[in-house]
């Protein structure tokens, strides 16, 4: 059982999000996370001026549950399934990301010059993740979905609109790390 | 009751994001890089595994757990926004080396600065309702 605390390899995991999905599909439901940003927005009474979220965000409220469980999946995996969170990527990539003044890389789950409290207190960091997250919304819902609903159910339904935006989420990927990253870092 | 099991696939989602370090931003930062199989390997093998039990259900005519016919909705037809979505989408993704999926994944896992990429997601959510009727879809 000694592996069970080792990162899990792409054989275990890969797999297992299939399952997910289809354990959904089987209870009636689609497997697509960034939806639950737009059911929030709506909770937060964003209906009351904007069309786009008045909906019964009741509806979706097993999906919140889904969300739910995905937090508390993650403090599971961290506090209970985990000995040492530091990722061993490629040692090239490490080299990029040192020259980057990534010096965490390797060493961390997640860089700690943009995800500690230290980094979020100079205004660089902050303004990244904002950013960040500003796009991960915004295309999420502009596309019609993420890595969940477009590259795991969209494509598994051999839908060409998925296609599309996985091919989207990939050029923006590249762009973003091989013209924009060594301006940003 | 079943509230309970949409819980407990969540929390299995949870744990395979954690344990397999798809959340985590350097294997996505290895991934662009094109220096590593494993994120490929997860996205490839979940989806090979979906492409033939999506067919699967659909010859056999398989039914759902309350005996409801499994409809898939085809998506709406339409080039720009899943372009320009997409692209959006993977600048962000790329820059907080996270999906939404992980986002909560890494709220629980105590990674608490997540929260800013989090009210960000919401943020940008918000603003694509107040354009919407002015993007090209």
């Amino acid at each position: 059982m000694e592996w069970i605390f080792e990162p899990w390899p792409w054989y275990v995991a890969g797999p297992l999000i299939a399952l997910i999905m289809f354990i959904l599909i089987f209870v009636g439901r689609d497997f697509g996370m960034s939806s639950n940003l737009r059911t929030m927005c709506s909770m937060c009474g964003a209906g009351k001026n904007i069309e786009f979220f008045k909906f019964d965000w009741k509806s979706q409220r097993w999906n919140l549950m889904v969300v739910l469980g995905a937090i508390i999946g993650g403090f599971i995996g961290a506090n209970v399934l985990t000995e040492d969170p530091s990722v061993a990527i490629n040692p090239d990539t490490i080299a990029i990301l040192e020259g980057l003044g990534f010096d965490s890389a390797g060493e961390a789950y997640l860089p700690t010059e943009l995800y500690s409290w230290e980094a979020i207190g100079g205004i660089k960091a902050l303004v990244i993740l904002l950013i960040g997250g500003i796009l991960i919304g915004f295309g999420a819902r502009y596309g019609g979905g993420c890595t969940s609903g477009h590259a795991i159910s969209g494509l598994s339904n051999l839908q060409l609109p998925s296609l599309i935006a996985v091919i989207g989420f990939f050029v923006g990927g590249l762009i973003m790390i091989h013209l924009l990253f060594p301006l940003i870092f | 009751m079943r509230s309970i099991i949409y819980l407990l696939i969540g929390i299995s989602f949870g744990i395979v994001m954690f344990k397999s370090e798809a959340a985590s931003w350097f294997r996505i930062y290895e991934m662009f890089q094109f220096q590593s199989f494993h994120m490929y390997g997860i996205i490839g093998s979940a989806l090979i595994l979906g492409i033939i039990g999506v067919q699967v259900i659909k010859r056999k005519k398989l039914k759902s757990i309350d005996g409801e016919p499994i409809v898939f909705n085809d998506k709406d037809v339409s080039f720009s926004r899943y372009a320009y979505g997409g692209l959006a989408f993977g600048l962000g993704w790329a820059l907080a080396g996270a999906c939404p999926g992980p986002i909560f994944t890494l709220i629980g896992a105590g990674y608490l600065p997540i929260l800013v990429v989090f009210v960000g997601a919401l943020i940008g959510t918000y603003i694509y309702g107040l354009l919407r009727d002015k993007l090209p879809h």
